[in-house]
């Protein structure tokens, strides 16, 4: 059965390692529905959040193939309920028409929406949340002339996850201990993909 | 600086531990520092300061000039074959690159150590559509291991050092470095050249896990029926004695995969022959009768596999890898060993008993048998007027004991080839299995040859394949190299016209390929050679052209409609392999 699942890679931040991680979805054929690059908290490595609906044997099959990259250390894939996750929006509405139509006050509280730019022609709101509260707002917005809407990529937390700095020192050594280097994806624990 | 090879002339100070060297020059240091002592490739603009530098390294590093590009990754993927060394390209930028493309191609899914150099436009030009500027690196992310742009000649050590060391590591393969001319120019302090034993973001193996060797040798003890099946794994990590102790301790019968040929001596007792769509009968049949798989060092190929849903269901699956992504990505398995085999099936020798399975290997013989009467016996020797390829290749056998590298092409003369060339020694097989690249044999076959060049290599080739590669003979003139050269003429590209028989109703469409007179083209390379179409003068031909001095064309005419069985048809699983 097919979900969403969060896939997040720790690697490199190197040119073009953006391109051959790509690759391995579009190579399948499988649409990459959010894709987010960052910094992470372990210095000079990039965090990458990708998010696809796929079922977890091809999931699992694609962590492999990315984790398979040179530049890449280490690939986990989640569902929703193993994350917290959050994803950004801006709204751009005509001031005039906000002012008079709706309470802009009831807006921002209900929607918990913030007010980034307060101009004389337009105002931006900005909320942060899943999916399908930002969507929420664009249906409120719509009737009074949303000039513009746009949603960032997913960034997410793994719940579990004790963070990448040890890890880290262990990838540093030429000879790492055998826990970095355990046969993990065989491994029958679920731990595996939780860290 | 006792890593520098060019003379201490061309430094200014010889008492200072860094001397100046341009980026060409510290290709070439790294190169020899590497152990590297022949490169194939060909000039052009954006690489030229390279192989301005390559003038004076003329003694230590042997250029091999040959007529395309794709000869020239095809030969230095036939010197990593035979050599089980990293094969070296060059080529300039553009169209330099891009026709090294199939060949890196190739080498992705064949596992096969390279590392190409590819010329660059000057940084300062890149994204400008500039002359024979392409996106190399963006073209080979897909087909490469690993690729790099080297901007700055100061990087070179160090990116080159990495670049043969992921190539050859873990689970070997072609890795791209693309050079801007301007730092091919640029000079920089050079403080040698280190090489690379870690990659902090790479893990070219696992520590073994013992648990999976313990539980894989309790399956196999307790096995009755068990099978093995091998890939290149083994030739690639020169494990081919550990396997063989491992098999003759197991008493398991034992097939190879097309890329695994030539790891087991062909006349080894478990030796039970090839699997896939082409192979033998008896190993196709048993694999879905066996109760322990025992998979090392191969990747489960649909044409290995036949259809997955109804391959090798009642066996319990142990899969030896190097490559954590290959356990589970086609067959299922009960037991996966992510390992290097070198280490692994020590291992596992030690946990297992010794045994013998009589009636079981019986079983394939029996099969060999069947096959022997349906297919093998008219095939080596044809009651028929025509010549056959199985014949001819039994013929080979005859005069070489097993002893030569066998380079082929892809098609019917391949499987055949496979089917019954005989081996001795390990790294005798060389073909295009993964990809089926037709045209690797002329080209790869040279490489073979520099890459072990006191073995006989033999280049057998449909006509099909040598029409696509025939340039590289011009290369062979060049270095008065000793290949043989033997051209299978069926007069049709006939493996497409067999699926056109047996699955289109005789549609022959676009396979009836015209052939020039290879002899007379031979000639005009300064080859010599001889046309054969008479069972009489087969064998004295094939002794000709192994005894003569030199390479050698022969050509040799076979039957036009010949079909290579036994086939599993594809869609079909591997039970229901057709003998007719």
């Amino acid at each position: 059965m097919k979900q969403e699942f969060t896939i997040t890679v720790y690697a490199e931040n190197h040119i073009g390692l953006l391109v051959r991680i790509a690759t391995i979805f579009s190579r399948r054929k499988i649409n990459i529905e959010s894709l987010n690059t960052s910094p992470s908290e372990a210095e000079g490595i990039h965090r990458f959040t990708i998010v696809i609906e796929e079922t977890e044997e091809v999931v699992r099959k694609l962590a492999r193939q990315i984790e398979k990259q040179v530049e890449v250390l280490k690939a986990y894939y989640n569902t929703n309920e193993e994350i917290i996750w959050q994803e950004l929006a801006l709204y751009k509405v005509p001031t005039d028409e906000i002012a008079e139509k709706v309470k802009v006050e009831r807006l921002l509280r209900e929607h918990g929406a913030r007010a980034v730019v307060i101009r004389k022609d337009y105002t931006i709101f900005e909320t942060s949340g899943h999916r399908e509260e930002t969507d929420k707002l664009v249906e409120v917005l719509a009737p009074y002339g949303l000039i513009e809407f746009v949603r960032s990529a997913r960034v997410a937390i793994i719940k579990n996850s004790k963070g990448f700095h040890e890890k880290l020192k262990e990838f540093d050594e030429a000879e790492p201990g055998e826990e970095l280097i355990e046969n993990e994806f065989l491994d029958k624990q679920d731990e595996v993909f939780t860290m | 600086m006792e890593t520098l090879s060019l003379k201490k002339e061309t430094t200014d100070d010889t008492t200072k531990d860094t001397i100046s060297l341009s980026g060409s020059q510290a290709v070439l240091e790294g190169c020899i520092a590497e152990g590297v002592d022949t490169i194939f490739g060909y000039p052009g603009g954006a690489i030229m300061p390279i192989y301005d530098a390559l003038y004076d390294y003329n003694d230590k590093l042997k250029h091999i000039l040959v007529r395309h590009e794709q000869g020239g990754i095809h030969a230095a993927q036939g010197y990593a074959r035979s050599s089980g060394r990293v094969g070296v390209v060059f080529a300039t930028s553009g169209p330099g690159a891009t026709n090294l493309v199939t060949g890196l191609a190739d080498a992705m899914i064949d596992s096969t150590p390279l590392v190409a150099i590819t010329g660059q436009v000057f940084a300062h030009l890149l994204g400008t559509d500039a002359f024979q500027e392409t996106d190399v690196i963006n073209i080979t992310t897909p087909v490469t291991k690993w690729n790099y742009q080297v901007t700055d000649a100061t990087e070179i050590p160090a990116v080159l050092a990495k670049a043969f060391y992921l190539a050859r590591s873990g689970r070997p393969g072609p890795v791209l470095i693309d050079i801007t001319k301007n730092a091919q120019i640029q000079k920089f302090d050079y403080k040698g050249y280190t090489k690379c034993n870690h990659v902090r973001s790479y893990r070219p193996k696992p520590i073994v896990r013992k648990e999976y060797i313990a539980e894989a040798a309790k399956l196999i003890n307790a096995a009755e029926k068990p099978f093995m099946i091998f890939g290149q794994g083994v030739i690639l990590g020169k494990a081919e004695k550990e396997f063989k102790t491992f098999i003759e301790k197991a008493g398991i019968p034992s097939a190879w995969t097309i890329l695994g040929l030539s790891a087991l001596p062909t006349d080894h007792p478990l030796n039970v022959g090839m699997l896939g769509m082409h192979g033998n009968y008896g190993p196709n049949v048993m694999t879905n009768e066996c109760d322990v798989l025992i998979a090392v060092g191969m990747r489960f190929d649909d044409r290995v596999t036949g259809r997955l849903d109804k391959y090798a269901r009642q066996a319990k699956i142990i899969h030896l890898d190097i490559d954590p992504s290959e356990i589970d990505k086609n067959v299922k398995a009960t037991v996966g060993v992510w390992g290097d085999c070198k280490e692994t099936l020590p291992l596992l020798t030690k946990l297992i008993e010794t045994k013998v399975y009589p009636q079981w290997v019986e079983k394939f013989r029996a099969c060999d048998q069947e096959e022997n009467k349906e297919v093998i016996f008219e095939e080596l020797h044809p009651s028929t007027e025509q010549l056959t390829m199985g014949e001819v290749i039994r013929n080979l056998n005859e005069l070489t004991n097993g002893d030569a590298i066998i380079v082929t092409d892809v098609g019917q003369h391949q499987m055949v080839t496979c089917r019954y060339a005989k081996f001795n020694e390990s790294k005798s097989n060389i073909t295009s299995g993964g990809l089926g690249t037709m045209g690797f044999a002329l080209p790869a076959a040279i490489g073979a040859k520099f890459g072990a060049p006191h073995r006989t290599v033999v280049a057998v080739i449909g006509d099909g394949g040598i029409q696509m590669t025939i340039q590289e003979l011009g290369t062979i003139m060049q270095t008065g190299l000793n290949v043989k050269i033997m051209i299978l003429n069926n007069q049709f590209l006939g493996m497409v016209r067999q699926w056109q028989q047996l699955f289109n109703d005789k549609r022959y469409s676009f396979v009836d390929i015209a052939s020039p007179d290879y002899v007379m083209v031979a000639k005009g390379y300064g080859i010599e050679g001889q046309k054969v179409t008479l069972r009489e003068t087969l064998k004295n031909a094939l002794q000709t052209m192994l005894q003569h001095d030199g390479s050698y064309l022969l050509e040799v005419m076979v039957g036009k409609e010949n079909n290579v069985f036994p086939m599993v048809p594809q869609g079909c699983s591997v039970s229901e392999v057709r003998l007719k």
